[in-house]
């Protein structure tokens, strides 16, 4: 379940961010996922689902954009979304991916903070 | 309600840990593998095959990831070989601050070749840089020509194939043409191998290759330190 690793390192990435913006919560987290990663989105959102417990982003929803494998060819300019057959039907060259390598965290959404003194009062 | 741009990779803090490995291994002079395969597919036997053969003239260090047991490790220090054992409890791949960790206590000084044998998956570690120089795969040919394309991402980010045990292939119906073809398909850089650890067939293409490899890094970093 690597996924939980990854899971975390998301949430190392809004903690930090809500950290440098002094917010009080994260509310969103919107992360760009390619096709062609070794993370399934489904066990992605259920390890979020643990590992967020007791972070700044507890309540926080997970939004999660899939990117396509999209291939072009370095000789001939061929692009295309390759069925993990990475030659050149048309020339046969090694192809080079164009995306869906991504694990990107694109956005985050946050909870202004408290101000101390009328939380207090 | 405030929306913040991030863009940031999730990868990037085992990518940071990897490229300090990386100046630890380039201090030492060392060239660096990452073995990588599901388990049982014989990362362990390829390292005790390609020792028996490379160890007169290069150093070897290794250090063995598992999620329980030293036995890894311990078949590697009965060939006189230095071995540290990582076990990762329940963690299904090695990442970089484990190495990191590991290098604190075992640092391969000295060694021309320091291997360092992943968690048996076949999915998990494909995506956690160690800091390797060459990522290694073993895939035991029993398990099918389709896997390639069904487990496209390790061998795809692979520089090496090794499809060991095709001593088995004659009592596993699997057509060796048709794996090897799946592998281009999936990954038309890689150097692709059919060995067997057990008769030692096919072993002298790729001892060759790492042979070959190690002695132009050697001579790079040879030529690096002189200018
Ligand atoms: N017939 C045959 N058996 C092999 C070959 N290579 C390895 N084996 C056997 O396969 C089994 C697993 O080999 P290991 O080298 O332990 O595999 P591994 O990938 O290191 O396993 P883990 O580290 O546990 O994931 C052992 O019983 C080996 O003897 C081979 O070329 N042919
Ligand atoms: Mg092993
Ligand atoms: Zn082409």
């Amino acid at each position: 379940m690597h996924e939980l690793s990854i899971a975390e390192s998301i949430l190392d990435i809004a903690a930090a961010e809500a950290a440098t913006h002094h917010a009080a919560a994260v509310t969103t987290i919107k992360v760009r996922l390619g096709n062609f990663t070794g993370v399934v989105r489904e066990a992605l959102e259920f390890a979020f689902e643990i590992a967020r417990q007791g972070t700044v982003a507890a309540s926080a929803t997970l939004e999660i954009e899939s990117v396509p494998l999209r291939t072009r060819c370095p000789s001939c300019d061929m692009t295309g979304s390759s069925d993990f057959c990475f030659i050149c039907e048309r020339c046969g060259t090694p192809l080079d991916i164009l995306s869906g390598r991504e694990m990107q965290v694109e956005s985050i959404e946050l909870a202004e903070e408290e101000v101390p003194w009328i939380a207090s009062r | 309600m405030d929306r913040v741009s991030v863009v940031t990779d999730i990868r990037q803090a085992n990518q940071n840990a990897a490229h300090e490995n990386r100046k630890v291994f380039d201090k030492c002079g060392s060239c660096v593998i990452n073995l990588m395969s599901a388990p049982g597919a014989g990362k362990t036997s390829v390292l005790e095959a390609t020792i028996r053969e490379i160890a007169p003239s290069f150093k070897v260090a290794v250090i063995e990831g598992d999620l329980e047991t030293t036995f890894d490790s311990d078949r590697i220090r009965a060939m006189g070989v230095p071995a540290h054992q990582i076990t990762t409890g329940s963690v299904c791949h090695l990442d970089a601050r484990m190495v990191a960790k590991a290098l604190a206590v075992f640092p391969p000084d000295g060694a021309d070749l320091v291997v360092i044998e992943n968690v048996g998956n076949l999915v998990c570690p494909a995506e956690f840089n160690l800091g390797e120089d060459l990522r290694v795969m073993v895939f035991s040919v029993v398990e099918g020509a389709d896997k390639p394309k069904k487990y496209p991402l390790m061998f795809h980010t692979s520089d090496v194939v090794l499809l060991n045990k095709i001593d088995l292939l004659p009592y596993s119906g699997v057509a060796l043409s048709e794996l090897l073809r799946n592998v281009v398909e999936v990954n038309p850089r890689a150097a692709i191998f059919p060995i067997s650890c057990r008769t030692g067939e096919g072993m002298e293409g790729w001892i060759g290759w790492l042979t070959q490899e190690l002695k132009t890094r050697s001579r790079q970093a040879l030529s690096t330190l002189k200018t």
